[in-house]
């Protein structure tokens, strides 16, 4: 340990060194989802339809800008989101549902006594959709454009304050489903 | 309301910091006696808004307040008190407001505690830690409010606390650890005292010592907590698993080893000065490199938060302030601690200074290997570093590190004459050679690895017995008596380093003998697993308070007689529909027994159990909590209650490490 010499300035560049590389590392975001499928084409499927005898694909995911809702009868924060999804679609939003890993009876029962917001509802019994959506929680939300890409996902429940600071900012005007 | 308190106070308390930051040091410099008064006070004001901002959000939970978000996100109506409580660190903000609380109560603590330490060095030591607190009480106030409020729209009820941290080791375990990280910058807040000061009076060692060893206690006993929490709950039956938070808390954890016997070296010699002052920024520095991988999301790992770039790039900003600062000042100051005396190249200094550069390469690796991720996307490579990469340093490094031990235990300060050292040392060896030998050979043949860990982990119980009895003989005055003349500071020592022997021979003998086993069982199948006999009963079902569970009774028989029942479920959370693994554990001395319901299968009833057989598991745990209690025990030594270091304690410590 020689006063003045140089090695007292080595705990510093290492130090520098190291900051940029984490500074590097900022932008990354390994595990959040939007940064990952945002942009991109909803996964491709092929499910049964809850109410009707249809089978639903990705096909029914475009057209128009509309939201997948994914709940299921197992979660209270849906209980508790339903009545603003309700809301929402008597403004004019589609909202497509999707059931996820639950009892089809059970979901039917839920929408006949709550009410109905869904243009249509997918039924992903054993979760592979909501695995390719990299869903890890009920209720989830995502906006999709009409070319049927993901444009922003939700975790967590709707509400008016959610709608209007991460959805209202990326739709068109029109679709915004009137005032509030 | 309690929310709206709890975020004046989280002001109030910054401004306690600011002038905590900027009188006391200007009071120094300017020679104001008075300003340099204030920093007692001030630091007890703050800690004090700290302390009701705690309670403010305790309370926020116990009421089951969800408009704030905070609780609306980590809580629920159904959620037992004590994880409703627990929920206050079960999350980014809450977390930070408890890393805040501590901070407060460290420093309140150096106000409380520092009678005999000097007033200059007292303002500066808080001073500077009034600096860190005011980075972090903005981070809180900027970017992660525990007290932000849902209005008008809050939900009806919360989104449940994460069932993983719903768990009685995870009350415990997050304080634990954040002791410890925050703990550190009380060593480094005397170190930047010290190179502030221009130079480190003869006592400054002994100051900063007692609080490194306590941080260094905690944190220890939040890594074995972590550790012990990580085998029980997720299910995998592994302890350690290189996750880069697990790596971000052995980080410190190593440094800070390094500093505690650094420290030694320089409060008994006065040497090393630049360098332990260097390892205390180091300590420090890499507690908040941890805080930084956990929030920023630079990182995957299965402990992390929700991820925000701003909030990585103001904790990156803020280490860049603190561990940049300090090493700036470092490399401005430190030729000023230039240590006059020296030491021969066989003396305790030098074995010291070995182990420490082992304890900083094998920091090193953790670091290189944690940070790989980053590495290999800036070089673009695509390598995966996985548990061999560590494992291939970390055992030689260990054995290296033991052997290193042993002679610095017998060795003197200053010189050893090696002739001695060798009479001291070699009978030991075939001892240890012979009963290790047996020892790890005595449950079925193992690899050289686990014979080689055994036999050392024996080596160094064996020194330190022998070094107790050598010393205690060398009073004359009989055994008792000389046991009795050894100082705690010693004591502490030998505890410690037994400790880490006990530890080392669990990790052994769990690497090498434990049994694993992948089988399909449905009521009513048996299986032998080692010489245990395990019997699948049945199945149930039951209703936890915010769950469902799906449960299995097995019993298990050893040689014809039973010895355990187990129950190991599957639990579905109602708020977030996840689906936990709860393993039933049979704990015993010298092995537990676990199982661990797999995924259901096919057929009705079957499931894919795991079940394994993990003998001396149980000693790592167990090792880390004696060399916590040997920290503990040195802490109690008398030398830190005095005032005055006399003369006399000088003799009696000497011994001592």
């Amino acid at each position: 340990m020689k006063a003045n010499s140089p090695w007292v300035f080595l705990p510093l560049v290492g130090f520098v060194l190291l900051a940029v590389l984490l500074a590097s590392g900022l932008g990354r975001d390994p595990q959040e989802l939007p940064s990952a499928l945002v942009g991109k084409p909803v996964p491709t499927f092929s499910l049964s339809s809850l109410l009707t005898e249809e089978t639903f694909t990705e096909e029914s995911l475009r057209g128009r800008w509309q939201l997948l809702n994914v709940w299921a009868t197992w979660c209270p924060t849906c209980h508790v989101e339903h009545p603003y999804l309700l809301e929402l679609a008597a403004r004019g939003i589609p909202i497509a549902g999707l059931n996820y890993k639950d009892e089809t009876p059970a979901a039917r029962q839920y929408l006949a006594d709550l009410g109905n917001p869904f243009t249509h509802v997918i039924v992903d019994a054993d979760g592979q959709l909501g695995l390719d959506l990299g869903v890890y929680g009920a209720p989830e939300t995502f906006l999709i454009n009409p070319q049927g890409e993901i444009v922003l996902r939700h975790a967590g429940d709707l509400n008016e304050r959610v709608w209007q600071e991460k959805f209202v900012p990326l739709m068109p005007a029109a679709r915004q489903g009137g005032g509030a | 309301m309690a929310a709206e308190i709890g975020h004046l106070s989280l002001w109030l308390a910054l401004a306690a910091a600011l002038c905590l930051s900027v009188f006391p040091l200007v009071g120094v410099y300017r020679n104001i006696i008075a300003w340099q008064w204030y920093a007692r006070p001030l630091a007890w004001l703050q800690w004090l808004a700290l302390t009701i901002a705690m309670l403010c959000l305790g309370y926020s939970f116990y009421i089951n307040d969800f408009s704030v978000a905070y609780v609306a996100n980590h809580s629920n109506s159904a959620l037992p008190l004590a994880y409703r409580l627990s929920a206050i660190w079960g999350g980014h903000e809450g977390s930070l407001l408890l890393w805040g609380w501590m901070l407060g109560g460290w420093a309140a603590m150096v106000g409380l505690l520092s009678r005999s330490v000097p007033l200059p060095m007292v303002s500066r030591v808080l001073s500077v830690m009034g600096m860190i607190s005011v980075g972090f009480l903005l981070f809180m106030l900027l970017t992660s409010n525990p007290f932000d409020r849902n209005l008008p729209w809050f939900p009806l009820d919360g989104a449940d606390l994460n069932p993983l941290l719903q768990d009685p080791g995870l009350i415990v375990h997050p304080p634990m650890l954040y002791m410890g990280y925050v703990g550190f910058s009380v060593a480094f807040a005397f170190a930047v005292a010290g190179l502030l000061a221009g130079n480190l009076e003869p006592a400054w060692a002994r100051w900063a010592r007692p609080w490194t060893t306590v941080a260094w206690c905690f944190l220890t006993v939040g890594i074995a907590l972590g550790s012990w929490w990580a085998y029980y709950e997720l299910g995998w039956g592994g302890w350690w698993f290189w996750d880069p938070v697990e790596n971000a808390s052995l980080l410190p954890w190593l440094a800070g080893t390094a500093l505690i016997h650094s420290l030694a070296v320089t409060e008994k010699r006065n040497l090393f000065r630049a360098w332990t002052v260097l390892l205390a920024i180091i300590a420090f520095s890499l507690s908040l490199l941890g805080t930084f991988l956990v929030r920023s999301g630079v990182l995957t790992s299965v402990h992390a938060f929700a991820n925000d770039p701003a909030r990585g790039a103001f904790i990156l900003g803020f280490l860049v302030v603190v561990a940049g600062g300090a090493l700036t000042l470092f490399a401005v100051r430190a030729s000023a601690l230039r240590s006059d005396s020296g030491f021969k190249p066989v003396s305790r200094e030098a074995f010291l200074l070995g182990n420490n550069l082992i304890l900083l390469t094998a920091t090193s690796v953790v670091l290189m290997g944690t940070l790989f991720p980053l590495i290999g996307e800036a070089l673009d490579l695509k390598i995966s570093i996985r548990s061999p990469y560590f494992n291939g340093f970390f055992v030689p490094l260990t054995f290296v590190l033991i052997l290193l031990m042993v002679p610095g235990v017998f060795s003197n300060w200053k010189r050893q004459d090696g002739k001695v050292l060798l009479r001291r040392m070699l009978p030991l060896v075939p001892a240890a050679v012979i009963a290790g030998w047996f020892g790890a050979r005595l449950p079925d043949p193992s690899p050289w690895q686990g014979v080689l860990a055994i036999m050392l982990a024996l080596y160094l119980v064996f020194a330190h017995v022998a070094d107790v009895w050598r010393r205690a003989r060398s009073y004359q005055q009989g055994m008792m008596t000389g046991l009795k003349k050894l100082g705690r500071g010693y004591w502490g020592m030998v505890l410690a380093h037994c400790g880490l022997a006990v530890m080392v021979a669990g990790i052994a003998l769990v690497s090498f003998h434990e049994v694993e086993r992948d089988i399909r069982m449905a009521p009513g199948d048996k299986a032998q697993i080692g010489h245990y006999h395990f019997v699948f009963d049945s199945m149930d079902k039951y209703r936890g308070p915010n769950f469902d569970s799906t449960r299995g009774h097995f019993h298990v028989s050893y040689q014809g007689e039973d010895v355990a029942i187990m129950h190991p479920e599957k639990r579905t959370y109602h708020a977030s529909g996840q689906v936990m693994t709860e393993a039933a554990i049979d704990a015993g001395f010298w092995r537990d027994l676990y199982v661990a319901l797999g995924e259901p299968l096919e057929a009705e009833n079957a499931w894919a159990v795991r079940i394994y057989f993990k003998p001396g598991i149980r000693w790592i745990w167990l090792g880390a909590l004696i060399m916590a209690l040997g920290g503990g025990l040195a802490l109690s030594d008398k030398r830190y209650r005095r005032q005055r270091f006399t003369a006399e304690d000088e003799v009696r410590t000497g011994v001592a490490s």
